[in-house]
This record gives C-alpha cells, structure tokens and sequence, in this order.
C-alpha cells in the first residue's frame, strides 16, 4: 500500500537509437528529440506521467548504452541513474528496459546485465510495427518465461501499448522484490558467456524474419558507395544552402512586406514622438529585420529533421570519417559538428558520446566554428546587400554559392583548427571509430512538421526573449542625450551609443568597421542574429526621415564591399554568443579552456576580417 | 591456402564467421578495453559477419553486417578481429 502510493520512479533504458525517447514522449507528452542514429540523448531528462486511478509516476529518459560498463560521459549518466550513483538518489523503483524487436541480441545481453541490478525490471519490445512488417515471429511466452520479467509490445511513435506498458510497470512496482545489486563491470570472458547465453535465447525464441528488410542494403549501397556516396553527400549539403537562398525568398518578401506595413501603420496612428520612435525604429525595425529569417531557418531545419529521421547522419559520418581522422578528430565527432549547423548549444552537448576526454575537448573547442542558424541573418543580410542575385555556370545562384562558401569555410577552418590542436598539444594514439549504421526510415510527415512548428516557437521566442530587450536597451542607448542645439551631425552621434561606438572605433578601424558596426556587436554577444536587429535598430534612429525599412539597402548605400565582406569573415570566427560559453563552461567544466576558445576564436575572428579587409581594398573593393 | 583472415585484411563482399576476438598487438590496456567493446557490439566468436562497404580513401572505414546488424569501423580496429572466410 505504501509503495504504492508513493510515486514510482521508473527509468528508461536500452541500446541507442531503440526508441527509449519516442517512447518517453509518448508516455510523459514531452517533445524531446528523437532521430534515427545513435547518441540523440546525451543528458538525463524526467517526466511525469499520470497513471490510472490519478496516481503518478516519474520517469527518467536516459542516453542509450550497449552495457553498464560507461565509457563515454553519456553512458556515464546512463549507468550512474540506473546503479542509483548520484548524491541523493536511489536506483529507480521500476527499470524499463527499451528494446529494438527487430535488433534483439545486444539487448538480450544488456538484460542480463540489468537484472543483476535487482531491481524490478519490464522489458518493452518496441518498433512491433516493424517486427510485425518483417514478418518476425517472437515467442512472447516463452522469452516471458526465459528472462522472468513482463513483456509488452510497443509502437511508441503510435502511442501503442502505452497503457498496458503503465499497467505493467504499476504492477511491477508493488510486487516485485527488491535485491541488492550484484552488478559488476563484466571482463571479457563475462561478455563472452553472457553472449552466448543471449544467442542461445535468440535462438529459442526468436525466428528470423519471414521478410527481411532489403531496402536498407539497397540504398546503402548507393549512399554508401565510395565515389557516388561521397558526391551525393557534397551534392545535397549544396543544394541545401541554395535552397535556404531560393525557397525562402518569396516568404521572406512577404514577411518584410508586412513588417514595413506594421511600421507605417504605427507610425500614422501614433504621434511623432519618443513612443513612435521607440516601437517603430527600436522594436518594429530590430526584432523585424531579424523575423524576415524565420522561413531560410526552416528551410535549413527541414533538410537537418529529414536527414536525421531518414537514417542517412551515420552515413554521412561513414563517409567523412577519413577526412575527420585525417584533421586528427574522433570518428564519433561528425554528429556533434554536423548537429552545429542548427546550434553550437546541441552540438556541444552532444560531445558527451566520446569516450577520449581530449577528443571530447578538441570536439568542443571547434563546434561553435560550424556555421550554426543564428549566423543565417547575418550572412543573408550582408549577401543581399552586397552580392549580386545571378546566376553562374547556369544553374548555381551566385548568392547561394557565396553561402556555400561561408559554410565550406567554417568547416575548413574547424578541421584546421582541430588539426593544430593535434600536432601542437596532444599527440595520442588514433581512438577507435565504431557505430551502427541504423535502418532506413521514412520520415514521418507529422513529426516533421511539428518539430518544424517547435523550431519556429523557439525562434520566435528568442526574439521576444533575447532580441526585444536587446534593442529597446539600444534604442534607449541611441536616443539619449539629445544633441545639442547647435548639432551639426546626426541625434544619433551625440547619444551614449554614439559615445561607445566612437570610443571603439579605432580598435575595429582596422577591420574596416563603422562605428555603427561596433554598437551593434556589444548587444550580439548575447547572440549573433542580435547584430542584425541592433543594425536594423541603429540605422533606424540615425536615418528616421527617410528608413526605407530596408536595412539591406541601406548597408548597401553606406558601408563599402571591403566592409561588408570583413563583417562576414568576422562572424565566420567570432565566438558571439554567450549561451554557447555557458555550455562550453559546463561541459568541460574548465575555465580556463572557456578561457582558451573565447581568445582563439577572437584571434581568428580579427586576423581573418583584418586580411579580408585588405585584400577586398587592394582589388578595388574599398 | 587457409582462409582465415584479420578482419582489417577482408574485401567488399567478403563473408564468413569470427573465430577471434582481441589477440592483437595494440597497447595492453588499450587492447583489453577494445576487446570488450567489440564484444559488447555484438563481434563475438560464430557472429556471421559481412564486409559490405568501404570508404573511398584507402578503402576505410568499413561497413560490416554483423548477425542482423550494420556496424561501420575502422580497418584499425578490424585488425583485432580474425574470421574465417566461406569458401566462394
Ligand atoms: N516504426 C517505428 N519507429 C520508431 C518507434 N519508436 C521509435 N522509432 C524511431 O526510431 C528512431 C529512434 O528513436 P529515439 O526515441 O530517438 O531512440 P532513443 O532510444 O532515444 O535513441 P538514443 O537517444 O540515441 O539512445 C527514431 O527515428 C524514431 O522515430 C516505433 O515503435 N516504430
Ligand atoms: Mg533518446
């Protein structure tokens, strides 16, 4: 009676990429990411689910392992939930042991291992929709009786099985016993017994698929094909940056056509004066310029979403490995860096799955180089103002190539660096590179679009929580003192922002910034994408009569071509943005490597926009 | 002519069963540590394995079915496993 109504602290584990977090979703209503390839979660996650009768359950998403043995901090986190490790904690009530039905002999082993833990376990043989597909004939009762612990079949990205799986667990939290764990890290000839005992459980209750999935091995074999895979590998990241280029130029009119329509309304309704100035040039023309991005940052997410959920990462990882190992990275370091390309945040996280503290380190040093979507506003901006919109060798648009470009570059600049790390600082043995490849999958249409919908929320909220303040601060800034009444430049020179730009323009003069320029790169510490909103906000205010509204074309009329290009080779390198220090900090756990990635990323950040600017000029770009 | 080769010296299309896991010459607790890994993985001695690609430089990484499993590694740590090839 009293355990049962206490609540029940159940803890989701199994084999990566087995659908613990579907699972976890489909049980708590959560949205944590599920994608097809192995390392998704990398950090423990609870949530709460109601069972019948009111009562409630807490449950704990955990990284995927193939053993209890941790290696890797992630699996760490894995093992330390389970064996009830941490300061305060006690194993959980109920294990839910998460399996893969069609991929059943690690796990089988991965159960053994867990019931010496002791502690009560339910077994959920998950992806029947798939087992049943291949025709995969399980013999429930038997393996029932084989393992001694329930079984329930799930399909968790249908929300099937579910309540009978709660059923199970609630059972299993007031009846079964508890035993004190007699689990130990297994040597290899543990392993090798435990091995057998698995297959040998495979064997009696487990016939091979009547209909065995072919369509993996055929696709593999052009994606995975040495010339044809890689070129397919190039010819889709190329056409993912034209397509955030071309596709989202219609929608992002529209959006600007709209903002620049809010801006005049405001503008007739309300009278001249310090609140029109504020909501027209501070918030409509900052967050505004910053909004018109929101389709390019879609686009790019709907190519990373389908990707992931298709099964193709661990391919592009198979493909590129050579490349990495050749810049002294991990094999295991490819999806950290590619998952940059959305946000250094996730990316940085995801290092967890490295096993080698150094490489783990590397990893994380040059993950925020990747071109991640907060730079999306600021290369857009600066390449529709300044790059022309034709087309070249007949199919690429130049403005898309130019993207392409800055990408490649922060690629390269990223394996460069990795590079000098290795032969400088640490020179140790080759770690090994080992992952399964997963089975293709087609995306599912709904998820896509509501994980493309979750995008945009947080999109959106950046931009009321980061970005509105932001700029409302610098309107403040760039509003007050009122000029004298003798002034002969324009109010905004006069005013606080005014004073600290001139202050710190002979630092940036250099580069071939503006004074402008230099405002807005103190609010964009707090994220990139808040440089465009502080430009928008600062050449509103300094050109209130005639704004356009445009912010591209007023870059255009006033900074030169030398400066535009050193504000894009600046924000290749620049580290801006303090949410990815933050990790950084936590993840390494060491200021001073903070420290060391803050001082090189800058270093570059000048070094490249100093050349860039110089070069631009002496071809005439000046 | 034996047909028991390193797994690190098996082509594309190579098929066959492991007779051999770890019995390399990498560092000692390196070595240990590999050895189990590769275990927990699923390369155990009688797994059926089957070399199904290979990367374009120097023909690595490799893509090995394993029982019912795709795994990519490395010819380096392939060196650590031996099989036994079928006959063609
Ligand atoms: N068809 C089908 N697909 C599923 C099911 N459960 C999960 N998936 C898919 O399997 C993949 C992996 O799911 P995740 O929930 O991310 O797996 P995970 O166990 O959390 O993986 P890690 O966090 O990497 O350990 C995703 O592509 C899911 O959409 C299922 O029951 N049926
Ligand atoms: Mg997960």
């Amino acid at each position: 009676m009293d355990i049962a109504l206490k609540t029940a602290r159940i803890a989701l584990v199994g084999n990566p990429n087995s659908g613990k977090t579907a699972l976890f979703n489909a049980l708590t209503g959560a949205h944590q990411k599920v994608a097809n390839y192995a390392g998704v979660t990398v950090e423990r996650k609870e949530g709460v689910v109601r069972a019948a009768a009111g009562r409630s359950m807490s449950v704990l998403d955990l990284p995927g392992t193939y053993s209890l043995r941790a290696r890797s901090p992630d699996e760490e986190v894995t093992r330390d939930a389970v064996l009830g490790r941490l300061a305060g904690e006690t194993p959980p009530d109920v294990v839910v042991c998460v399996a893969d039905a069609t991929n059943l002999r690690l796990v089988l082993r991965l159960i053994l291992e867990l019931k010496a833990v002791g502690r009560p376990m339910v077994l959920a043989l998950n992806m029947y929709d798939i087992a049943q597909r291949q025709g995969l004939r399980i013999d429930l009762d038997g393996l029932r009786a084989e393992l001694g612990v329930p079984i329930v079949t799930t399909v968790a990205t249908r929300r099937r099985g579910v309540d009978d799986l709660i059923a199970a667990i609630e059972t299993q939290a007031e009846m079964a016993a508890l035993s004190d764990s007699r689990w130990r890290s297994p040597d290899a000839a543990e392993l090798r017994a435990a091995a057998r005992e698995a297959e040998r459980i495979m064997k009696a209750h487990v016939r091979p698929p009547e209909r065995p999935d072919t369509l993996t091995g055929k696709i593999d074999a052009v994606l995975l094909h040495p010339v044809a895979g890689l070129a397919i590998l190039l010819a889709l990241l190329f056409v993912m940056f034209q397509a955030v280029f071309s596709w989202a130029a219609p929608l992002m009119d529209g959006i600007e056509g709209g903002i620049g329509w809010l801006g005049g309304l405001v503008a007739a309704v309300l009278p001249d004066g310090l609140l029109q100035s504020l909501i027209v040039d501070g918030i409509i023309s900052g967050v505004g310029s910053v909004l018109v991005f929101l389709p390019q940052i879609l686009i790019l997410f709907l190519f990373i979403i389908a990707l992931e959920d298709f099964g193709y990462m661990a391919r592009a990882a198979f493909l590129m490995d050579k490349i990495m190992g050749g810049a002294g990275l991990h094999g295991r370091a490819f999806i950290p860096l590619l998952s940059s390309f959305a946000c250094a945040i996730p990316g940085v996280m995801a290092a967890r799955v490295i096993d080698s503290k150094r490489d783990r380190l590397t990893t994380i040093l040059v993950a925020p180089l990747m071109t991640c979507s907060a730079r999306i506003p600021v290369y857009t901006l600066i390449i529709a103002a300044f790059i022309p919109n034709e087309t070249v060798w007949g199919f690429a648009n130049l403005q898309g190539l130019v993207m392409f470009g800055l990408y490649a570059a922060g690629i390269v600049s990223a394996l460069l660096v990795s590079l000098v790390i290795r032969k400088v600082f640490w020179r140790g043995a080759v770690e090994p590179f080992m992952m399964e490849l997963p089975t293709y999958k087609v995306p599912d249409l709904k998820s896509v679009a509501f994980n493309l919908w979750l995008r945009a929320k947080i999109f959106l909220n950046r931009a009321g929580r980061i970005i509105l303040p932001a700029v409302t601060i610098l309107w403040v800034l760039a509003t007050f003192p009122y000029p004298p009444e003798n002034a002969t430049l324009p109010a905004i020179d006069y005013s606080f922002a005014g004073m600290i730009g001139r202050a710190l323009e002979p630092i940036f003069a250099p580069i071939g910034f503006n004074w402008q320029m230099v405002i807005a790169l103190i609010p964009g510490m707090a994220a990139r994408e808040v440089a465009v909103a502080a430009l928008g906000t600062t050449y509103a205010i300094a050109d209130a009569e005639n704004a356009t509204g445009l912010l591209a074309s007023t870059l255009a009329a006033q900074w030169s071509l030398a400066t535009a290009l050193s504000f894009l080779a600046w924000y290749i390198f620049a580290p801006q943005c303090v949410a990815t220090l933050g990790v950084v900090r936590r993840e390494t756990n060491s200021l001073k490597w903070t420290w060391i990635m803050i001082g090189y990323m800058f270093g570059l950040a000048y070094l490249a926009s100093f050349v860039t600017y110089h070069v631009a000029r002496a071809l005439g770009g000046g | 002519m034996t047909d028991i080769i390193k797994l690190s010296q098996a082509r594309r299309g190579d098929r066959g069963v492991i007779v051999e896991v770890g019995g390399h010459t990498h560092h000692q607790a390196n070595g240990v540590e590999l050895e189990r890994r590769l275990l927990e993985l699923g390369f155990v001695e009688g797994a059926r394995v089957e070399l199904l690609h290979e990367g374009l430089f120097g023909r690595d990484p490799i893509a090995i079915r394993v029982d019912d499993m795709r795994v990519a590694l490395r010819r380096h740590e392939a060196a650590s496993l031996t099989m036994k090839r079928d006959l063609a």
